[in-house]
């Protein structure tokens, strides 16, 4: 059968065999935990404790503010020592509370097991869901509760689950699936039972073919979910291309999957939902691929939320051969950090760490107009015009090629053999022109 | 943290980047066109060579005195200019004399290219623009054509008509009568032996570079394909002397300039259109347009004009068929 897939995309070199198949080894927990209140998109938390206050681990430190917000939990147990702007993966420094480990590693009291998940009522299951600080771990960190949570009039009728993975390098969903299956299979169900949905979808590239087996044999005897083999292609994990590839409907311009019944989650996310519903924990852990050959061992690590950057690096053997650049998250859409003190957060899916040689620094030149990014863009816009108007400071006629229904994906830019900035430029365009 | 105060390397994603370059793909591109230019030297002998080799050093110095003087940076190593050079002498006669090259390239380079804005800005082909103001300004130099020599070293030059002026001036039956028989005309033709523009004679060569280029991705077949099937189609209804059906499209495919036009000239990323469906269309249009130069026009051959012409029509056509946004609202979902 023909691996399903979207139209265009392109094909990075993946870089994954630094780290595939290895397993997931337990970070050492930090010495200091710099936890930011804010780990995922809409309002950032208030600090619910005060310097000097002892917190063990999985305790709320941060409330939630509104609907689109989710708190954030101790990750080791200890001593609130400071409050205040901290590195943030961002870029910019933002308000994080920093907790001194006792080494005693204590859960906070009240986290209640239950085996019975399955009959919970989906308010249930969302309430647990927030409580547990659950927000999209694929990197985009959007609340889980509230994609959980669509509106009355957009009924839900398929929940897939994004294994694709698609960014080169990154392997922690991957090392999840080999490591987790029937956890990852649960946690869609829970999914599936909070949203009423009874059909569920779970699509990995076929560059992980352990991983489609080790699934496939996780639902096998059953027929609510489906594993779909997808064309290894990026961006094939981006929301909209992997219900093209998987359920052939094409989310409207401007809109969201809910427009088309589907809610898509990270493997990630249903792991992390597992863990909430079943063992009442909250997400204060996650899977981080520390790789790139700027790295002496690279590989995956459990690592408690708010780690520095750093120590990640040293327990990967250090860098390697001289400091070009460490990213968060993958190569095509990560970002590029000021700091090694910058902490882990909820999104944090890798690290990589790019040698100087390894870091192009060349000047970019006129387009050629060779169509390679109109051939490649998934979203079938046309980035060579984009990047023209760009350059010219165009922004405004810039909308008149559908400027917002870009995403982000970098394709266009990775591919320009001109070396155009063109989604740096897009970047740019939107946030003018949001300004104005 | 003691290595937290090294400088990290920052930037905005994507932090990888496709070992492509433009002056990767010009510099292959010329590759391509080395068994064409190779075929050149073996037919047409030194003249050959001197005649390329005075378009391209000349078209290399052009564009580097222009951003000098123009204040740009001087990117002659990215191959662009080279590349003009190249299809410029490919697209000449053996015997000119050597100061027209000169001109021709100066016009490609200083005038069609970099007064346009330098590369990516210009909208005609260079080299055909240069080829174009040669034609227009030496027309018995620009068709004084010789028959190949068939050795590098000889320097004898016999002049004669191309098959294509052949076929409109005298007939079919002359041209085949010229090459001894229907067959010996049809393999004279794909082999390059024959009389015409340096790098156009050879088809075989030009295919076996046109290989490599699809090989490499850096051509499709839309502009191609569509350019040399309209050529066939109309030649084959329209070319006959009495009847419609009664034309030959094989001889039309095989002569001329249309080969190394289709395959090498009307793909110029920069002035062909970007999006699939405009380039079909441009296809189209050159073939139409050759084809109603070469059967009606008086010119024996329209390659060149009808690239040119289409060349116009290139920002329009990308305009007209812009690809279809994800999601877009005529999508029936």
């Amino acid at each position: 059968m023909k691996a399903a897939t979207f139209e265009r995309g392109t094909h990075p070199e993946e870089s994954k065999e630094l780290t595939a198949g290895k397993p997931v080894l337990l970070a050492k927990p930090p010495q200091r935990a710099i936890i930011p209140l804010i780990q995922h998109i809409g309002a950032p938390c208030k600090a619910a404790v005060n310097v000097g206050d002892e917190v063990k681990k999985g305790q709320i430190i941060g409330e939630a503010q509104g609907f689109v917000s989710t708190p954030v939990h101790a990750s080791i147990s200890g001593k609130i020592i400071a409050a205040g702007n901290f590195p943030h993966v961002s870029g910019r420094d933002m308000p994080a509370l920093v907790i001194e480990n006792d080494g005693r590693d204590e859960w906070v009291s009240g986290l209640k097991e239950n085996n019975d998940y399955l009959s919970l009522t989906a308010e249930e299951i969302r309430n647990i869901v927030k409580n547990a600080g659950i927000v999209g771990m694929g990197g985009a960190t959007f609340p889980t509760h509230v994609k959980l949570s669509p509106p009355e009039e957009k009924p839900i009728n398929a929940v897939i689950l994004n294994g694709a993975e698609c960014e080169p390098y990154l392997t922690s969903d991957h090392s999840l699936m080999l490591e987790r299956p029937e956890d990852v299979i649960e946690g869609l169900r829970i999914i599936m039972k909070s949203m009423g949905v009874s059909k569920g979808y779970i699509g990995i590239e076929e560059n992980k073919p352990d991983a489609i087996q080790k699934i496939s044999q996780a639902v096998s005897g059953t027929q609510d979910i489906e594993v779909f083999a997808l064309e290894t292609k990026y961006p094939q994990g981006a929301e909209k291309m992997l219900i093209k590839a998987i359920l052939n409907r094409e989310v409207p311009s401007g809109g969201l999957p809910m427009d088309v019944g589907v809610v898509v989650q990270n493997v990630g996310t249903a792991v992390a939902i597992y863990d909430a519903v079943r063992y009442g924990r909250p997400l204060i852990e996650r899977v981080v691929t520390v790789t790139g050959r700027g790295i002496r061992e690279p590989r995956n690590l459990l690592v408690r939320i708010g780690t520095p950057i750093l120590q990640l690096i040293e327990e990967c053997g250090g860098f390697s051969n001289g400091i070009g650049r460490v990213v968060a998250g993958g190569p095509m859409m990560g970002i590029a950090q000021t700091s090694l003190d910058t902490p882990v957060i909820k999104g944090t899916s890798g690290i990589l760490v790019l040698r100087e040689d390894e870091v192009e620094d060349v000047d970019y030149g006129s387009c050629i107009r060779c169509g390679r990014c109109v051939d490649a863009c998934p979203m079938g816009l046309q980035p060579s015009i984009l990047s023209v108007l760009a350059e010219r400071g165009h922004y405004k006629d810039m909308r008149g090629y559908n400027l917002m229904d870009c995403f982000e994906c970098g394709t266009c830019a990775y591919l320009c053999p001109a070396r155009r900035p063109i989604v740096q430029w897009i970047k740019l365009a939107k946030f003018i022109l949001a300004k104005k | 943290m003691e290595a937290s105060d090294k400088k990290l390397i920052v930037a905005i994603s994507p932090h990888i980047k496709d070992e492509e370059t433009t002056a990767r793909i010009m510099w292959t591109v010329s590759l391509a066109l080395l068994p064409a230019f190779l075929m050149s030297a073996y037919y047409f002998g030194p003249r050959a060579l001197m005649v390329t080799a005075v378009s391209v050093i000349s078209c290399v110095v052009f564009e580097a005195m222009t951003q000098m003087i123009l204040k740009r940076k001087v990117t002659v190593s990215d191959g662009s200019a080279f590349l003009t050079g190249l299809l410029l002498g490919l697209n000449l006669p053996s015997s000119l004399p050597l100061y027209q090259p000169v001109i021709g390239s100066m016009v490609a380079i200083v005038i069609t290219k970099h007064l346009f804005g330098g590369l990516g800005y210009n909208i005609f082909n260079p080299a055909l623009i240069g080829r174009t103001l040669m034609i227009v300004t030496w027309p018995k130099a620009m068709t004084t054509w010789h028959k190949p020599v068939a050795s590098i070293t000889s320097l004898d030059a016999v002049t004669t008509a191309t098959p294509l002026g052949i076929l409109k001036e005298e007939g079919m039956s002359k041209l085949v009568e010229v090459f001894g028989d229907k067959s010996d005309l049809y393999v004279s033709l794909f082999i390059g032996d024959r009389a015409g523009s340096l790098g156009e004679t050879s088809v075989i060569a030009l295919l076996l570079g046109a290989a490599f280029l699809f090989y490499r991705g850096y051509i499709t077949w839309h502009i191609p394909f569509s350019f040399i099937a309209t050529v066939v189609a109309l030649t084959w209804i329209f070319g006959g002397k009495d009847a419609l059906f009664t034309g030959d499209p094989i001889l039309h495919f095989l002569s001329g300039g249309l080969v190394l036009g289709a395959f090498f000239m009307a793909t110029d990323y920069v002035t062909c259109p970007t999006v699939r469906k405009a380039q079909i269309i441009f296809g189209i249009g050159c073939g139409a347009l050759t084809a109603l130069i070469r059967l009606k026009g008086g010119y024996p051959e329209g390659v060149m004009f009808a690239i040119l012409i289409m060349n116009c029509f290139a920002p329009l056509l990308d305009r007209r068929f812009k690809t279809r946004t994800f999601g877009a609202k005529e999508q029936k979902q």
